[in-house]
């Protein structure tokens, strides 16, 4: 079969080019992304500011719409301004599904021996 | 900015080598497995904190109760400073991926001013840094502990009864001068005057201080003000241990030593505070310079020859991790 697929020199780099039309569009996109990451973070402030941490299930909830809510901002960082989201689906999952993997793993295990651990002193105290 | 990640390739082709399987160049492609392994570092540390965190029995301190200064202003902003370190880094993101966008038009203008832009975000947050980091390490203006058991009357009329080794935040200006007089507290000229306390500087600039108010709980819990009758209550209880902010090693135990700092309540978070923002501080400083160099590359016209401006993109990368992971940082040392 013939080959006319072939990358050579700096053609993955040339191929990122786009026209000044296209540009306009870009420009949109990020001015866009870039408010709703400004108003995420005013929210955040606002409710850091207006809740107290307490042993109540509300900041329970508060807590976890902060983690929630960094977690929007990690995702358009990430899928947006490092465009992550524009790239192939298998450089995407091997940059995200390895992370995740560990990551989950690792929050898992040392919340739980954490808490553990906290037993444990509370026992002994 | 998609370009070759968009084009189909066919299945025939695909492992027949010559070509990158994710359709993007080698060195944005290890620039990703660099962020991969970076991201895994910081959230390792961001978990030994929780960690930290889950198991400490002692009560953990509250970010907008430890950060609420403003320079150059009295009073208290919580959260305010902070609010403004992370937008002049979001900002930075996106004149960032602005010089990107400029990039893949081969506007050369257009890169150097805001990839120029985003060097001074760069500075700038990193001076907000360092300010804060030394509000921080100089704290409120020090503290003392409770020498004996205290019953004292709470603004809102309670009685609340306080064990001998309190820990008692005194007043910011108050506390400064006393730093002055600490390596021999027994001398210095204190007086009462109508519910406060004076200290008068005797030295070459004359100089008084009325101590108005002093604090409990602080940074841990609602922290309660007191002032009057309960802060005096509190004054001639206090032992002979005065600190501030965090120790200084080798002075002596009149600074208070480690074990009685502003920070004894729970080394664990000034340690982990000052560990992950420094290495972060580090991953913004190497950015900024990172930053620098392809800017003075730009300059040189050594992306024209290139015809490509690839590199601003992969530094790009970079930089947008530094602001990814504050925004983690921001969460779980400010907010929650």
């Amino acid at each position: 079969m013939e080959r006319d697929d072939l990358i050579v020199n700096d053609s993955y780099a040339l191929n990122a080019h786009h026209s000044e039309e296209e540009g306009v569009a870009i420009r949109k996109k990020i001015y866009l992304v870039t408010v709703i990451l400004s108003v995420i973070t005013a929210i955040e402030v606002g409710m850091g500011v207006m809740f107290k941490r307490s042993e109540a299930f509300t900041w329970t909830a508060i807590k976890w719409t902060f983690i929630v809510l960094t977690l929007f901002k990690a995702g358009y960082i990430v899928m947006s301004f490092m465009h992550l989201g524009d790239e192939r689906k298998n450089l995407r999952n091997a940059v995200i599904i390895p992370y995740f993997v560990f990551i989950l793993y690792l929050i898992f295990i040392a919340i739980t021996e954490g808490l553990a651990h906290y037993g444990m002193d509370q026992m002994f105290h | 900015m998609s370009g070759e990640a968009k084009s189909a390739i066919s299945k025939e082709v695909l492992w027949g080598g010559g070509r990158s399987p994710f359709s993007v160049s080698y060195g944005k492609m290890m620039m990703w497995y660099f962020l991969v392994s970076d991201a895994l570092t910081f959230g390792g540390l961001l978990i030994a904190y929780a960690f930290w965190r889950a198991s400490s029995v002692d009560p953990w301190p509250i970010g907008e109760q430890a950060f609420r200064a403003l320079p150059g202003l009295e009073g208290e902003y919580p959260l305010a400073y902070v609010a403004l370190m992370t937008f002049i880094l979001i900002v930075s993101s996106v004149t960032m991926v602005l010089a990107v966008e400029a990039g893949h038009r081969n506007d050369r203008s257009g890169v150097l001013k805001w990839m120029g832009l985003t060097v001074i975000g760069g500075i700038f947050f990193l001076g907000s840094q360092a300010w804060e980091w030394s509000h921080f390490i100089h704290g409120s203006g020090g503290c003392f502990n409770l020498a004996k058991e205290v019953t004292i009357t709470t603004p809102d009329g309670d009685a609340l009864t306080l064990p001998a080794g309190e820990r008692v935040y005194m007043d910011h200006h108050f506390g400064h001068l006393m730093e002055m007089h600490i390596q021999d507290p027994l001398t210095v000229p204190i007086s009462e005057d109508g519910g406060h306390v004076v200290l008068t500087e005797l030295g070459d600039h004359p100089h008084e201080a009325h101590l108005h108010s002093l604090r409990i709980n602080k940074y841990i819990e609602d922290e309660t003000e007191l002032e009057g009758d309960a802060m005096m209550t509190l004054w001639n209880a206090r032992s002979e241990n005065f600190s501030f902010g965090a120790p200084i090693p080798g002075l002596g135990a009149d600074w208070g030593g480690i074990n009685h700092s502003e920070y004894a309540t729970q080394q664990g978070y000034s340690n982990f505070f000052f560990f992950i923002t420094g290495f972060h501080g580090f991953h913004v400083f190497s950015g900024v310079i990172i930053n620098l160099v392809v800017f003075l590359m730009v300059l040189n016209r050594v992306m024209e020859r290139r015809k490509h401006y690839e590199m601003v993109e992969k530094v790009g990368l970079y930089w947008h991790f530094v602001d990814l992971v504050w925004v983690f940082v921001f969460t779980f040392f400010y907010l929650i």
